[in-house]
């Protein structure tokens, strides 16, 4: 009972981490219409700021975890710009393409800057060691990014339901049409929203750095992970991708526990399993004329 | 509205109808000239890359059904190259039979594999279907790491014989291997060519084109996608496993993802729906990194992330797409310029 309970616990930590990474996927995709395949690669561009950052500037966790996304986000409205907008306006395979080749060429480039060998990285001491839960134990930092990420989910779904920049951009998630037509500037939101995910994605890397080996091939598996969470969470569903985030997370987990050597397997056969039941996902909604 | 990846109907259908106008000539000078460069190229490239160029060309050919002629991308064909090349190695391997054999088998392993994978995938259909492809390729690529006693895991499938009728120059010759592994290829190449212009690849242009219009004059739409996927997945093996033969090895990178985005690269930068444009591609990317790697840079991801980045930005037609579409230009023109001259056409029509 407590081992199903460890795995639990660990289940919705990694859950919440797999929600994070999987929002600015599907925020990108509701707005621009764009799958953002580079996604992985703002991951660990944000994960090897982190550890520059601490190298460079000494600055800890905590300084990381507000200046990676502030990178990320001016990073982000320069690919938008310089790239992705030329190609908004044909088919959404365009940019797949297009943030695939960005994604090589990221990757590489960190790759010829810090080798292909882990980067180091020093958590900052009070997350470091194990908490006891109620006699589960856990280490210290998991639990710490089980509450930031559930924290900064449910900011972004205040944001989007409370505020009024959170109903545009859901109007023109929505209905485009109609939400020009009532005069909401739908093209200015394109670039901010772009950066917005993309900073999401850099502030999951800088999460991840004091946890996972900080590599530029960190992201490559990861986005694929992510892209089976918002195929079962249903493309464009912001609920769906926090929700399918949580249910891979747990899938993991207690893969990892009883049968390690098919963890990874399961989420892409709980992909398949989706599909044949539900194909627009979870979450989604069923596509006209498919 | 968002424009469409495939070409329009009017450049996909006109090349028939130009060739028809100019007679058998175009129609055997292309295809006898590629023959020659085929015939030709091991005299002048290293020969196991000029392997490679032809079977990646066969690659991106299959890939090209399903992009170009059935409005599919599917990015987890490494699956199937993959998939192919594991199995063609291990019956290699293990049976001693000869290669080609082997890839057969190798190719009809990537097609039992495929039906499970297109079955599914195309309940999904546009960038759906890449992520889902995507996701069953990276399926594959875990079972195979997983599976080590099998496949090698990290380490590959290692010392794939290449046995052919004990015909010693073509199991050590890379040179004399080349031309007993030419027809499987060019055979494939055939087959690519006879679906798209059967009556079966002309469903598959209007379900292309029209989806709706298609299921609505009766058509199967899911059957059809599956099959071309089936199709696509064979041709892929096939070319997957003479991959194998040739470098005598299996690596677990040709189940990755990225093997899957390099023949997407080929595909396009040769041109979505031209079929051949998959030889240039391949001919360009494989001879660039072989290049890039033999004098010593090591960034070949580099280059191709940015020829990629570049070609989906300015260069959307691909090389022959853009040959083909100012043949056609010019053509028009003249017509125009020959009935106008003629006086058939009324002026200022």
């Amino acid at each position: 009972m407590n081992a199903v309970l460890q795995y639990a616990v660990q289940g919705l930590a990694a859950g919440s981490f797999y929600a994070l990474a999987a929002l600015g996927l599907a925020i990108i995709f509701g707005v621009l219409g764009v799958v953002n395949f580079a996604h992985g690669a703002f991951y660990m561009l944000g994960a090897v700021a982190a550890a520059v950052l601490l190298d460079t500037l000494g600055l800890s966790l905590w300084w990381s975890l507000l200046a990676v996304p502030v990178l990320m986000f001016a990073l982000g409205v320069v690919v938008e710009r310089l790239l992705v907008q030329w190609l908004l306006r044909l088919d959404p395979l365009y940019n797949f393409l297009l943030t695939f080749g960005l994604t090589l060429v990221l990757v590489e480039l960190v790759k010829q800057k810090y080798g292909v060998s882990g980067l180091p990285y020093k958590a900052p001491d009070v997350i470091e060691g194990r908490v006891d839960l109620a006699g589960v134990g856990l280490p210290r930092y998991q639990l710490f990014v089980f509450v930031f990420s559930a924290a900064i989910c449910v900011l972004v779904w205040l944001l989007m339901t409370r505020t009024r920049v959170g109903m545009i951009v859901r109007a023109a998630t929505e209905k485009p049409e109609l939400a020009r037509a009532l005069g909401v500037n739908v093209g200015r939101w394109v670039t901010p929203v772009f950066g917005f995910g993309v900073a999401l994605a850099g502030l999951a890397g800088a999460l991840a750095a004091p946890f996972r080996a900080i590599t530029a091939d960190m992201g490559s598996n990861f986005v694929i992970i992510l892209f089976a969470v918002v195929v079962i969470g249903g493309l464009g569903s912001i609920v769906g991708a926090v929700v399918a985030g949580f249910v891979v997370g747990m899938v993991e987990a207690f893969g990892q526990a009883y049968a390690p050597r098919f963890a990874q397997i399961l989420i892409f056969v709980l992909m398949a399993l989706i599909i044949l039941v539900r194909p627009a996902g979870l979450f989604g909604r069923e596509e006209v004329s498919a | 509205m968002t424009q469409s990846m495939a070409p329009q109907v009017s450049e996909a259908e006109a090349p028939a109808a130009a060739t028809e106008e100019r007679g058998s000539a175009l129609r055997w000078v292309l295809p006898a000239a590629g023959l020659l460069v085929a015939l030709a190229l091991p005299w002048f490239v290293y020969p196991p890359v000029a392997m490679d160029v032809v079977a990646m060309a066969l690659f991106a050919i299959a890939l090209d059904i399903l992009l170009g002629y059935t409005g599919l991308l599917s990015f987890g064909h490494a699956a199937f190259w993959g998939g192919s090349a594991y199995a063609t190695g291990l019956i290699a391997t293990h049976y001693g039979v000869p290669f080609p054999v082997a890839v057969v088998g190798g190719a009809l392993f990537a097609m039992i594999l495929a039906i499970p994978v297109g079955y599914l995938s195309v309940r999904r259909s546009g960038i759906y279907f890449a992520m889902v492809t995507l996701a069953f390729g990276q399926l594959v690529y875990f079972i195979a790491y997983q599976w080590s006693d099998l496949t090698g895991g990290e380490n590959g499938l290692q010392g794939v014989p290449r046995n052919f009728f004990g015909i010693e120059l073509v199991e050590t010759e890379s040179f004399y291997f080349y031309y007993a592994a030419l027809p499987i290829l060019l055979l494939g190449m055939w087959a690519a060519w006879r679906i798209v212009h059967s009556p079966f690849g002309r469903v598959l242009v209007a379900i292309r084109d029209n989806t709706p219009r298609a299921r609505a004059l009766g058509y199967d739409v899911e059957k059809y996608k599956v099959i071309a996927f089936v199709l696509s997945a064979g041709l892929s093996g096939l070319a997957g496993g003479v991959f194998a033969i040739s470098h005598g090895f299996v690596a677990l990178t040709e189940l990755h993802w990225s093997t899957s985005g390099e023949v997407v690269l080929m595909t396009v930068l040769g041109g979505i729906g031209t079929l051949w444009g998959g030889i240039l591609g391949s001919f360009l990317v494989v001879s660039l990194a072989d290049y890039l790697t033999s004098s010593g840079f090591d960034g070949t991801d580099l280059v191709t992330g940015a020829v990629f980045v570049l070609v989906v930005l300015l260069f959307r037609r691909g090389i022959w797409g853009t040959v083909r579409h100012y043949w056609l230009v010019w053509q028009q023109r003249r017509t125009t310029s020959r009935r106008t001259s003629a006086g058939s056409d009324p002026p200022g029509s």
